[in-house]
């Protein structure tokens, strides 16, 4: 998916400005002229400088560029849905796992995105049981990394 | 001296370390050789294992894996006409002409034997020159240090193939990333919109694991290209004519170790930009420049010795200075810092075995590349026909639990998604991502020399500039600024003014 240049500009623009107003709050080092908001502010007015000349780009060419250009994936529904399946995956991830547990999720995960990507269906069902159970005795036995259970029982 | 040589001997040749370099070299060896994971890609994976190792293990596994990759970048190159890693594309239509000409052993063997001579030439380099600069470094003071940030910042804007506008953007996104959080001079909480996970500031490694891994995933389940084929099936004997071709082209392999280091060296610009520069530069040096895209080996031999010189390359300021010479090392600078070995010049004093220890371990990479590339060159085929979408899905489930894993919570899994779709996003926009995680890992070192030196002065921006050496930085650093609008102003001073 390609945005014009003009179009991404002002989305570093619009950053760049609330950066700028956000610092507006934050208090001096005592005795000194420079503050915690010095160095972001010095940042903040570079990006939207680089932004303003993004902004000029874009414009200069809005005729070889369109605002947004679909990327070929994006119209075909096929790989929008790997897309979603994927990012949402982590979504999924990120609220689900305290409660469901990770080798829940991890399955659940691994199905769903094998399946997006055509990997046969049975194929697909056990390496997505057997890859989290891997994945979890490396990471929770070996590294002690306290993956959550979930709603399983400790199994290990 | 002699005696922390002997100590870094010990910590070298332990049994737990020879495992963990034998097991991350295969690991960097599939890596590489699968098309679309990237040696920095391994690196970002790996990072979340060597969080748990002691330090001396964990810079090894970085090393050697990243030294593999890089070299087997080569094989689904010469195969599939696929570079395995961008270090590879300079020369990928190279070999795969040779292997179309039934050459496939001769353009592999190339890629592997040169990798490891350009490897050791660059770890040479470093285990010279990188002693005497810590010297240098010592005298530093935050001026100083302030300057070489800005060198290096510079040269990441400045020194690539992408545009400068959007390679500034990239950067200056990064910096503003490294503000968030508490951790600033004032030890006030910036940008954390009330929320407790980002006090401690947005992690690196979920958001590497994010910007290298997820983003690769996600331009994987996106691709819209035909299943590969395989060229040829037979490959003979990879040593075989080697060295001939060493006889034959010493000056293309001592020309392209040297470029290949002094890229790396450069912060910004690590493997792919000094193999593609060698590359031109083989060419134009060559007595046979017409022979180059037919399938002649030459130019493998220059930018595939450059590559893996430049992986040494860029550790010389990372150790040094603290300053990343590529990607890799930036991620290498963060384990380095976890691991309380905190980069530069008085390592050399303090720790100089775990410094040392670091010189074997390249050397000891470099070397075993031959056997172990060998075999892996002969298990291509395999690994080659590995079904990518299983593999892919399985690095998705690895890069979860490898951005739990770092503060155990699974804020790192959503900054790895947000991180994810940014750096996915930008790459399509033709903003590069390098920049930024440089951005990321320097901003905090900048921030604290810039404030720190505006306090020492009391404000008076002089100072940065009277010191000789910092003196010396600033010109550099300007000149660099500077180039691209004299070159445009000598460009638009040559055109002829059109006279309608």
């Amino acid at each position: 998916m390609k945005f014009n240049d003009a179009l991404l500009g002002a989305v570093f623009l619009a950053l760049s400005i609330a950066v700028l107003v956000t610092i507006q709050g934050y208090p001096k080092i005592p005795g000194q002229s420079i503050g915690p908001g010095a160095f972001p502010g010095l940042i903040a007015i570079l990006l939207g400088g680089c932004s303003v000349a993004l902004i000029w780009r874009g414009w200069r060419e809005r005729r070889a560029q369109p605002l947004v250009a679909i990327g070929a994936w994006l119209g075909s529904p096929r790989h929008v849905a790997n897309f979603l399946v994927a990012t949402g995956g982590l979504a999924f991830y990120v609220l689900a796992s305290d409660k469901l547990g990770f080798l829940i999720c991890g399955a659940l995960i691994l199905l769903a995105l094998f399946l997006a990507l055509r990997v046969k269906p049975l194929l697909a069902l056990v390496l997505a049981l057997v890859v989290p159970v891997v994945i979890h005795l490396i990471f929770y036995k070996l590294l002690r990394v306290p993956l959550p259970w979930g709603v399983l029982p400790v199994l290990w | 001296m002699l005696h922390a040589y002997a100590q870094a001997f010990a910590l070298v040749f332990d049994p737990y370390v020879l495992t963990v370099i034998l097991c991350s070299a295969l690991f960097g060896l599939f890596v590489g050789c699968v098309p679309g994971l990237t040696a920095t890609m391994a690196t970002a994976l790996l990072v979340p294992i060597t969080f748990f190792m002691p330090p001396v293990p964990a810079v090894a596994a970085i090393v050697t894996a990243t030294a593999m990759a890089i070299f087997s970048g080569d094989i689904p190159g010469a195969l599939l006409r696929i570079p395995g890693t961008p270090a590879s594309a300079a020369y990928t239509d190279e070999a795969y002409a040779m292997t179309k000409k039934g050459q496939a052993e001769v353009a592999l063997g190339a890629g592997l034997v040169f990798s490891a001579i350009g490897g050791l030439f660059g770890t040479a380099v470093m285990i010279t020159s990188a002693p005497a600069l810590a010297e240098i470094a010592l005298k530093f003071s935050d001026y100083e240090y302030f300057w070489m940030v800005v060198l290096g910042l510079a040269g990441a804007v400045f020194i690539g193939n992408s545009s400068i506008l959007k390679a500034s953007i990239s950067l200056l996104l990064g910096l503003l990333v490294a503000c968030v959080g508490l951790d600033n001079p004032a030890g006030h909480p910036r940008f954390t919109f009330g929320n407790a996970e980002l006090t401690g500031g947005i992690s690196l490694i979920p958001m590497m694991v994010g910007m290298f891994a997820v983003s690769e995933i996600l331009r994987f389940v996106v691709h819209m290209d035909p299943p590969l084929q395989l060229a040829t099936e037979k490959i003979g004997n990879v040593f075989k004519g080697m060295w001939g071709l060493l006889v034959k082209y010493p000056w293309p392999l001592v020309r392209g170790s040297a470029l290949g280091t002094v890229i790396g060296i450069q912060p910004g610009s690590g493997a792919d930009m000094a193999a593609w520069m060698s590359y031109a530069m083989a060419k134009k040096f060559s007595k046979e420049p017409e022979k180059f895209g037919t399938g002649h080996v030459e130019g493998i031999v220059e930018a595939g010795a450059a590559n893996n010189s430049a992986l040494a390359g860029a550790w010389i300021p990372a150790l040094v200075f603290g300053i990343p010479g590529d990607s890799i090392t930036a991620i290498a600078i963060g384990v380095l810092y976890l691991k309380g070995l905190n980069p530069g010049p008085t390592l050399f004093i303090n720790n100089p075995q775990n410094i040392y220890a670091i010189f074997l371990v390249f050397i000891l990479a470099n070397i075993i590349m031959l056997p172990l590339g060998w075999l892996t060159i002969k298990a291509a085929k395999n690994v080659l026909r590995l079904p990518r979408n299983i593999l892919m899905p399985t690095i998705l489930l690895f890069c979860i639990v490898g951005s739990f894993a770092i503060n155990n919570t699974v804020f790192g899994v959503l900054l790895t998604l947000v991180f994810g779709v940014l750096a996915f996003v930008l790459e399509e926009n033709g903003f590069p991502v390098a920049p930024a995680i440089l951005g990321v890992v320097l901003g905090q070192m900048m921030e604290e020399n810039f404030i720190k030196s505006m306090i020492k002065s009391d404000g008076d921006i002089t100072a940065f500039v009277t010191r000789p050496i910092a003196g010396f930085l600033a010109v550099s650093t300007f000149i660099i600024l500077l180039w691209p609008v004299g070159a445009w102003l000598w460009r638009r001073h040559l055109r002829p003014q059109p006279t309608a």
